[in-house]
């Protein structure tokens, strides 16, 4: 998406213009402490992708933040020299939410990990955006809370890149995604300015910025200091494992829970490929001969746990499920899960490559999904394993494949788009939890309209008006901040001329 | 000729003496069918320089400032349809003339609800939506903001466009459906709404226990909020003469709920009720101005104690931080405000008068951000045709 190969005297827009990165490297280097920014080039690849390895990009320069201070300071320096810039956690997304941009800044905020205050009393965390998702759980629940939010990545993902992300995890069915649990972020605009959004108390007076902002992948800015709701720690959880004949079965066990009224902490499924992969990894020792698992936790006060967890266990016997194993203590569960969040990672064990997929369908088109999905698959010679949160219908298909095969990496790449078009044809969404990034941009337009697509492109160009944050991402096309809304949706005069690109 | 009263088809007539926001009389009431003749409405309204505020039940319409100017009313009370209900997808959708209480009939049936409890009589969605206004509830469920998944609007300039969708797990493009809640109609028109549902608990029962003050139900809250028991809602009511309630919520299965207000009853010295002290109301008469004080927990009882000492009613959700106060005539509305407001903002939180602001006080505060959000209404709205006026930093 770099327009490095546009002679620079075309760069004449400057609402639009690449400016030299050369600029920033040297304002940052008086202005960093040694250390903070990494110039040298086999330093800089090691940066180059994020969770998603199909793309690589080496930034011409990252920044290794230290405080909020150096966080802004890159901004700045950014932002004065209309030079793109990219903010990047852990780097686990899966989305190439975080791939570097060629000729900008990638600004890392994984040492910002000060845990900054604990609040019990006022169920709120104040943590710096590099902090780890399990960390402020584990930092939390001495006092009786927890941060619900889960992404099956939270050993190793940042609390930032959760909120760039609105990540999920398996709980959020019942507990809600990464933006019901944020309520307040200090940030830096890509235009350099330092502010707050949102309070420490619900319901901030103003527009909902924060709840834009969440989810904004990057393009909004960059959160510097995140105030996060506490959960209070359920007095009783408890876990089974349900073995089933195949996904439907463990389908229609599903809908049985949920259209008795029972809300679980989660309820995720897996079918036969998953559970082969699962094995194969970390030897779960899950059901012999199951089509279909499902995991299904129930959290609350004892009471309500007890009398829903018989009900949940009726239910899955009904509808076929052959053996329950219920976790006895916290060991057990962790068994159980150990398999569950595997599961991405352990595809690696019965097939070379795979792609993981993230779309979402309307819960009750389940069973429908599942099997046009597998017919396509057996219509295009790849293999699909299915590991999905079921109660909300966010599937994770991995479809498998190896590329020493030719020919196999493109027909894996059809299918995996496929089924997203498949989860649209049901109503569904392109994305759950992964988010579009760089990887699904070219999909946007097959949920939204144009004139969608340009509304929420006002929202971008009055957080950045130059497209300097995180820019290529999320949109294919985004217009131009300094046209008038609703007046045109051709490409602009100067994208035409070849003057300016759009990024 | 203004293009707006030349569309064919489209019921547009001139106002009538009750036609008025927060007591500015409009020019025109335009009263839409369809998403398609609100964008027609609004394209031509566009075109005239028409300053335009959306009206569906009224209920809360004179609530925050009154607009600088009011050419027409969009009433949106014709589009008042259920369009989409999946039970088996707890989602449903509405426009936004729809009553709140015919989307929970239309729910019920199939034993969901909308979360949101109806605090004004009337409310629709798109009121709903507009204000954010919560009950009780919230502390389980959240509010409007929570659970809006997906929205149509139409801008000020006719261009429709939706965002989030009608699943509710979905992070595809920003999440435009935030940015409309509570923004009392100055960014667009919603025209629809796709929400998340919940089922409707076996068995809900409320439980209340009294303190002599506010600062002194202080430990009831915190046990209360706090508990494991998991309540659903923890409501104070607090008078400038007599006790502090605190109502308790619990909802659940009927064996757990039993179970739960034993030891939630016991832990309170509290004992059952119908309903929380003046049902789901506002605190106050209808003719008083409402203030909503938020504020980080910890801080919820001095502050309901703050007001009390002022002479205001205090009713409000102690377990979200989210307070309504009345303000009788006898007490001095600015002072009190600026009181509140610096106590609620050192609390984390803000004093907002919802209705009934005197024009010499500032409604909203000092809001963080407000020159993005300028940025932002002067993007979406760039001529301030929609409420003018009406919202934070003048907007």
């Amino acid at each position: 998406m770099s327009n490095s190969s546009t002679p620079a005297s075309a760069r004449l827009v400057p609402e639009v213009g690449l400016g030299s990165v050369d600029v920033v490297r040297a304002r940052l280097a008086r202005e960093l402490p040694p250390g903070a920014l990494i110039t040298d080039r086999t330093r800089l690849r090691t940066y180059e992708c994020d969770g998603l390895l199909l793309y690589r990009v080496t930034p011409a320069l990252v920044v290794l933040a230290q405080d909020a201070d150096m966080i802004q300071r890159a901004v700045r320096a950014c932002s004065d020299a209309r030079v793109p810039f990219v903010a990047r956690g852990s780097g686990t997304g899966l989305s190439g939410g975080a791939l570097p941009h060629a000729d900008g800044v990638l600004i890392v905020t994984s040492q910002l990990r000060t845990i900054r205050e604990i609040s019990p009393d006022d169920q709120r965390a104040v943590v710096d955006p590099g902090v780890i998702n399990l960390q402020v759980s584990e930092a939390t629940r001495p006092g009786g809370y927890y941060f619900a939010p889960d992404p099956s990545s939270q050993q190793i993902c940042s609390v930032g890149g959760n909120v760039a992300e609105n990540s999920g995890g398996a709980h959020c069915l019942k507990y809600g995604f990464t933006t019901t649990h944020v309520t307040s972020v200090n940030m830096v605009t890509p235009q350099g300015d330092s502010i707050t959004l949102g309070t420490r108390a619900p319901d901030a007076p103003g527009y909902d910025l924060l709840g834009t902002f969440v989810g904004s992948e990057g393009t909004l800015g960059v959160a510097t200091e995140i105030t996060v709701r506490l959960t209070r720690s359920p007095e009783s959880v408890q876990t089974l494992l349900a073995g089933f004949r195949s996904t439907d079965d463990a389908g229609a066990a599903t809908s049985a829970i949920i259209g008795a009224g029972i809300v679980p902490a989660a309820i995720e499924m897996m079918d036969a490929l998953a559970i082969e992969a699962a094995e194969a990894a970390v030897a779960c020792g899950y059901p012999d001969g199951a089509g279909a698992v499902l995991v299904v936790e129930l959290d609350g006060p004892r009471e309500e746990v007890e009398h829903e967890f018989a009900q949940v266990q009726q239910m899955c016997q009904e509808h076929g499920s052959f053996e329950i194993r219920v976790a006895a203590d916290d060991e057990d569960r962790a068994a159980i899960w150990r398999g569950r969040k595997s599961a991405f990672a352990a595809v690696g064990r019965i097939s070379p490559d795979y792609i993981v997929q993230d779309g979402v369908i309307p819960r009750t088109a389940l069973a429908a999904v599942l099997r046009e999905m597998n017919e396509l698959a057996e219509r295009r010679g790849v293999r699909v394993a299915n590991v999905f949160h079921a109660g909300d219908g966010n599937l994770h298909p991995l479809v498998l494949f190896d590329e020493s095969i030719p020919g196999q990496g493109d027909t894996a790449e059809e299918v995996s788009g496929a089924i997203i078009d498949l989860c649209l044809e049901h109503g569904g969404s392109i994305t759950g939890e992964h988010g579009v990034g760089s990887d699904k941009a070219h999909h946007m337009p097959k949920m939204f309209t144009a004139d969608d697509l340009d509304t929420m492109q006002l929202v971008r160009c009055a957080f950045d008006p130059a497209g300097i944050a995180n820019p290529g991402k999320i949109y294919p096309t985004p217009r131009l901040c300094g046209e008038r809304p609703g007046k045109r949706t051709e490409p602009h005069p100067a994208q035409l001329a070849g003057q300016a690109e759009v990024f | 000729m203004l293009a707006l009263t030349t569309l064919s088809d489209v019921d547009v007539r001139d106002a009538a003496e009750s036609d008025v926001v927060a007591g500015l009389p409009a020019r025109l009431v335009a009263r839409p069918t369809s998403p398609e003749q609100v964008s027609a409405l609004m394209r031509a309204a566009y075109e005239d320089d028409l300053v335009v505020v959306p009206r569906a039940a009224a209920t809360m319409l004179h609530w925050a400032p009154r607009p600088t100017a009011c050419d027409v009313i969009l009433d949106l009370s014709a589009m008042d349809r259920v369009l989409e209900h999946q039970a088996g997808d707890l989602i449903v959708s509405a426009e936004a003339g729809t009553p709140l209480s015919r989307v929970q009939e239309a729910v019920r049936a199939s034993g969901q609800r909308l979360a949101i409890d109806e605090v004004v009589p009337g409310s629709t969605i798109g009121g709903l939506i507009a204000t954010n206004l919560s009950g009780p509830r919230r502390v389980a469920y959240g509010t409007a903001r929570d659970l809006v998944i997906g929205v149509s609007t139409v801008r000020a300039d006719g261009v429709m466009a939706k965002s989030g969708g009608k699943v509710v797990k979905n992070v595809a493009g920003y999440d435009l459906g935030k940015l409309m809640v509570g923004s009392h109609g100055t960014l667009a028109i919603v025209t629809s709404a796709y929400f998340r549902l919940h089922p409707i608990p076996e068995a809900a029962v409320w439980l209340r226990a009294t303190a002599p003050s506010p600062r002194s139900a202080q430990s009831l809250v915190h046990q209360a909020v706090h508990s494991q028991v998991v309540p659903a809602a923890v409501e104070i009511d607090a008078h400038p003469t007599g006790e502090t309630t605190i109502s308790v919520l619990l909802e659940g299965t009927s064996v757990g709920v039993a179970a739960r207000v034993d030891r939630m009853a016991t832990a309170l010295g509290a004992t059952t009720a119908e309903s929380p002290i003046g049902d789901l109301g506002l605190p106050g008469t209808d003719a008083q101005p409402l203030l909503k004080i938020t504020s980080q927990l910890s801080a919820v009882t001095e502050i309901a104690q703050t007001a009390v000492d002022l002479g205001l009613h205090v009713r409000g959700s102690a377990g979200a931080g989210v307070l309504f106060a009345a303000v009788p005539d006898s007490v001095d509305i600015v002072r009190a405000v600026d009181i509140l407001r610096a106590e609620s903002t050192a609390a984390g939180g803000a004093t907002v008068v919802l209705r009934g602001a005197p024009d010499h006080l500032d409604a909203w505060g000092p809001v963080p951000a407000l020159d993005l959000m300028r940025s932002v209404k002067n993007r979406f709205d760039p001529q301030h045709l929609l409420s003018p006026g009406r919202f934070v930093g003048g907007l």
